[in-house]
């Protein structure tokens, strides 16, 4: 391997060795500069990245063991070899303790030269590959907050990345709990309105009336209440993005209202008469298949292609099972971060992680996982502690009836506290004989698995 | 055609053989015409009477002054030195006028077969002109251009110059094999 891609600074009071030792190193390939004292040293330091730092531990002025601490702070991922004639075992060790890589002494063995050269070259050229590395990897499988390596998502995150910057309307279609919220904040911020506000407003859980005075404000007196006048939402997001969440929730007369909004920008407080104009991005999601909407005559055909001119459609979890151990990673990562604590989880929580169908999509899974980490006692999460308990298979396909729920949460809860009834009651919040007649009922055991209709 | 001149400016009487060699070597790589020059001079301010060593790069500095014009190649059996490292087989200027290389470390104690000295020494003569060519060390496998820090490296090469070296030799400089 050449020595091109390696830059090499020789720091030493005399000039004969910066000449020799240069000349040496550059027969090698290796780019070198020199440097005749400390304080010019430092100069290159703050100015050049070096890759290789050999440096004289006997200098008059500024010594070696200084320029030595001024290089891992000023440049941390620099290998720092010293050079010293005097082979006193106590500097030596200073200097390793205080990060050089290695040392030398006066006069060199060539082939001693030679070897440490190369290795500590190939490590720099590893740590260097192994950020690109890390750092390419990162790209791929992350879009800010969103992580996946699912193809099917990979491509709605190689979109999310060439429409982020425009300000065309985005359109997040998927299930809930996909991440269409996480999506559209990560478009925000990829954005050039990242400065500028992000404002949510979900469109279903507001009546009409209110929903209208929520996004466009209303002016005093507009309507029994209207005390005073208010900004909506629309102004608040000026300079920024607006996020429509559960936009096939509204009802016909806002449609036309957002319509026109969407297609001039402009719009009247309630009540009022000045024309408000905002500079506002737009990225409405919803959950329904609005094509459907607009077929069935529920949804505007006109806003429909006004809201979709770049449409994102987030995968449901069932169909990227691949991005479970992934999300769990990233997940127990954030949820053990303010705790301080590694959180993983056992062979068999994943297990039933994978098998799992979850319709709630990754806001189940991040809900489940942040329970595990409340109810776990050690950092590794089992089964019981995501409230999985129930074998892979064995959960209804369908909705479940109460009595169904509450069986296996039950069983659940008797798996966790591993037989001890006592603990289990305490748990559900019910007394002991309660929780026998339901074990009784459910044919369950003491620690939670199916004993048969009977029951013990 | 550049001519090469190969000094003979040890302190012994030089082994028979050992500058024709050196000068049959150089002609095939380089495509040079190569002489043996009989100089009398001897570079003695290079000597370094600390280290009882001679400073190649001294010596680099005798050559350029006491050769006529063109390149030359200094053989010797002191046993040469840069300040920096314990020893070296040679040096040259890359790009310049003159090399040295010395067979004093070349030959090991206990290994006193002739042969395997002189074909050492062709290969380090070959290597220190290929850098007053402007060549640099050389990573392919065998080729002559690779560094030597050691005699095990030097056995290791080949006694010519890779495809790729050769083609970066300006126009004189082309092997004739």
């Amino acid at each position: 391997m050449s020595g091109a891609d390696t830059r090499v600074l020789v720091v030493d009071d005399e000039e004969i060795v910066r000449e020799s030792l240069g000349g040496w190193l550059e027969k090698d390939g290796y780019p070198v500069s020199s440097a005749p004292d400390g304080p010019s040293a430092v100069e290159r330091l703050k100015t050049e990245r070096w890759n290789i730092i050999l440096l004289d531990l006997k200098m008059p002025g500024m010594d070696g063991l200084q320029v030595l601490e001024e290089a891992r702070r000023l440049q941390p991922d620099a290998a720092v070899i010293m050079m010293t004639a005097y082979a006193t075992v106590d500097t030596a060790v200073k200097a390793m303790k205080l990060g050089a890589t290695d040392y030398l002494v006066k006069p060199f063995d060539p082939e001693e030269l030679t070897l440490l050269m190369q290795d500590v070259a190939a490590q720099q050229r590893l740590a260097r590959d192994n950020v690109a590395l890390r750092t390419e990897l990162e790209q791929q499988h992350r879009f800010r907050d969103m992580v996946s390596k699912s193809p099917a998502m990979q491509r709605v995150f190689d979109l999310a990345r060439l429409a982020a910057p425009s300000n065309s309307t985005i359109l997040i279609l998927g299930e809930s709990g996909t991440g269409k919220e996480v999506m559209a904040r990560a478009i925000h911020a990829e954005s050039g309105r990242a400065a500028g506000p992000f404002v949510a407003v979900s469109c279903a859980a507001l009546t009409e009336t209110l929903l209208e005075s929520e996004l466009f404000g209303h002016e005093k007196g507009a309507f029994t209440g209207a005390v005073a006048r208010r900004k909506g939402q629309f102004e608040a997001a000026h300079g920024g993005t607006l996020f429509l969440d559960e936009v096939g929730d509204v009802t016909p007369k806002l449609q036309l209202d957002l319509l026109r909004v969407l297609e001039d920008r402009r719009f009247h407080r309630v009540g009022g008469s000045e024309l408000i104009e905002v500079d506002v991005r737009v990225i409405a999601a919803t959950n329904r298949d609005l094509r459907a909407a607009v077929d069935g005559g529920s949804f505007r055909e006109d806003l429909f292609y006004r809201l979709d001119v770049i449409a994102l459609t987030l995968p449901p979890l069932r169909e990227r099972k691949e991005d479970i151990p992934l999300l769990v990673e990233h997940f127990l990562e954030r949820l053990g971060e303010p705790l301080k604590r590694r959180l993983e989880v056992s062979h068999e929580a994943m297990a039933a992680l994978l098998a799992h169908d979850w319709p709630g999509n990754v806001r189940e899974l991040r809900n489940a996982l942040e329970r595990g980490a409340v109810v776990a006692h050690g950092d590794v999460l089992g089964p019981a502690d995501l409230g999985l308990a129930a074998a892979p298979g064995e959960a209804p396909s369908g909705p479940s009836t109460l009595d169904e729920v509450e069986k296996r949460h039950i069983a659940a809860v008797l798996a966790h506290s591993a037989g001890n009834v006592s603990q289990a009651a305490r748990l559900l919040a019910i007394d002991r004989v309660t929780l026998y007649n339901k074990m009784k009922r459910y044919g369950l055991s003491r620690r939670g698995e199916d004993a048969g209709p009977s029951g013990t | 055609m550049e001519e090469i001149r190969v000094w003979w400016i040890g302190e012994r009487h030089p082994v028979g053989r050992a500058l024709d060699h050196v000068r049959l070597h150089l002609e095939r790589a380089f495509g040079a015409q190569v002489a043996v020059w009989e100089g009398m001079g001897r570079p003695e301010d290079a000597y370094d009477a600390r280290r009882k060593q001679w400073s190649s790069t001294r010596i680099l500095s005798w050559l350029v002054r006491s050769a006529p014009d063109g390149k030359v190649l200094g053989v010797t059996d002191v046993d040469l030195f840069i300040p920096i490292l314990t020893f070296v087989f040679g040096e040259a200027q890359v790009g310049g006028r003159a090399a040295v290389v010395s067979t004093a470390r070349l030959a090991e104690p206990g290994l006193p077969d002739e042969r395997i000295v002189l074909e050492r020494l062709a290969k380090e003569s070959v290597h220190e002109v290929g850098h007053v060519f402007g060549l640099l060390h050389c990573e392919t496998p065998g080729c002559v251009m690779g560094r030597s820090s050691s005699v095990r490296d030097v056995d290791r090469k080949r006694g010519h110059l890779c495809a790729a070296c050769r083609g970066r030799i300006p126009s004189q400089g082309r092997e004739a094999t």
